[in-house]
């Protein structure tokens, strides 16, 4: 029987969008408040979706522990109270949280091998959400 | 084609182990979760059928059957219980949520009439929850 469990964390970070390839005026006029040089924050929830044939002989998808593991290992305590723009991820593209759905996305593609990877969601605000699942479309 | 979402919540305890593993893996494996003497959970149960709005009532399913089936399927059986002990799914499955989602989407499928069975979704805390869509 195949499942699929999802897992949120939550962490907080800074970042400034802006794009190297636009004019001041342009950066300004796309991205407005987010434009800051200074930067702001949120608190970011991110909800990691993975999936599998249910273990006859533990009764799960893969082991919380390990998922919990990997996540604080990988990600956590790479984005959690940091700059985005710092890291490596962000020196070609702006820290969008779409650009930060794919870079979470592809970290735990690359790593986590436990169980098959869904998608990942992030909740940037209570008010928006993003949702990457390496180009596959999201359904049942 | 409609989907609508049924949201029920209810309470149970719970432990996990395997009696083929030994003391060690059982406890190395799962952790807390094999105190035998069981911990609890506010569970909420999120139940999504799917069909076609009857253009008489303007319905996919009537709510009432809908929540009638929820309460006697899976509600009487599970709140305020200890899963591995009163429900009988349990005697020789571990109640983890995984095998939560798969028992009460069986208990569900073929008591409900005219919609169809989309999803069971299980939330054992408000950071972890299981999808059950009835796939082999």
């Amino acid at each position: 029987m195949k499942a699929h469990l999802t897992r949120r964390y939550m962490f907080s970070a800074s970042h400034r969008l802006h794009s190297d390839a636009m004019s001041e005026a342009e950066n300004a006029a796309t991205y407005g408040k987010c434009n800051n040089p200074y930067g702001h924050g949120h608190n970011y929830a991110l909800e990691v979706t993975v999936s599998g044939a249910v273990d006859e002989s533990t009764g799960m998808v893969c082991n919380l522990v390990d998922l919990d593991g990997f996540v604080q290992r990988e990600i956590l305590q790479r984005f959690d109270l940091e700059n985005l723009n710092t890291h490596p991820e962000f020196v070609r593209s702006v820290p969008t949280t779409e650009n930060l759905c794919t870079a979470i996305y592809d970290i735990l593609q690359r790593g986590f091998t436990l169980a098959h990877l869904d998608k990942v969601r992030i909740e940037e605000t209570m008010m928006n959400s993003f949702e990457y699942a390496g180009g596959a479309e999201i359904g049942p | 084609m409609v989907y609508l979402t049924r949201k029920a919540e209810f309470a149970a305890s719970h432990y996990y182990h395997n009696p083929d593993f030994t003391a060690e893996e059982n406890q190395r494996i799962f952790g807390k979760c094999n105190n035998p003497n069981g911990h609890g959970h506010n569970y909420t149960l999120e139940v999504t059928v799917k069909g076609e709005v009857d253009p008489r009532s303007g319905f996919v399913v009537d709510l009432k059957q809908l929540k009638e089936v929820l309460n006697r399927e899976v509600l009487d059986a599970m709140d305020h219980r200890f899963l591995n002990k009163e429900v009988p799914e349990f005697s020789a499955r571990i109640p983890t949520t995984e095998n939560l989602a798969i028992a009460i989407w069986q208990r569900l499928v073929s008591k409900l009439n005219k919609a169809q069975l989309h999803r069971v979704r299980v939330y054992e805390t408000p950071d972890l929850f299981v999808d059950f869509y009835g796939e082999a």
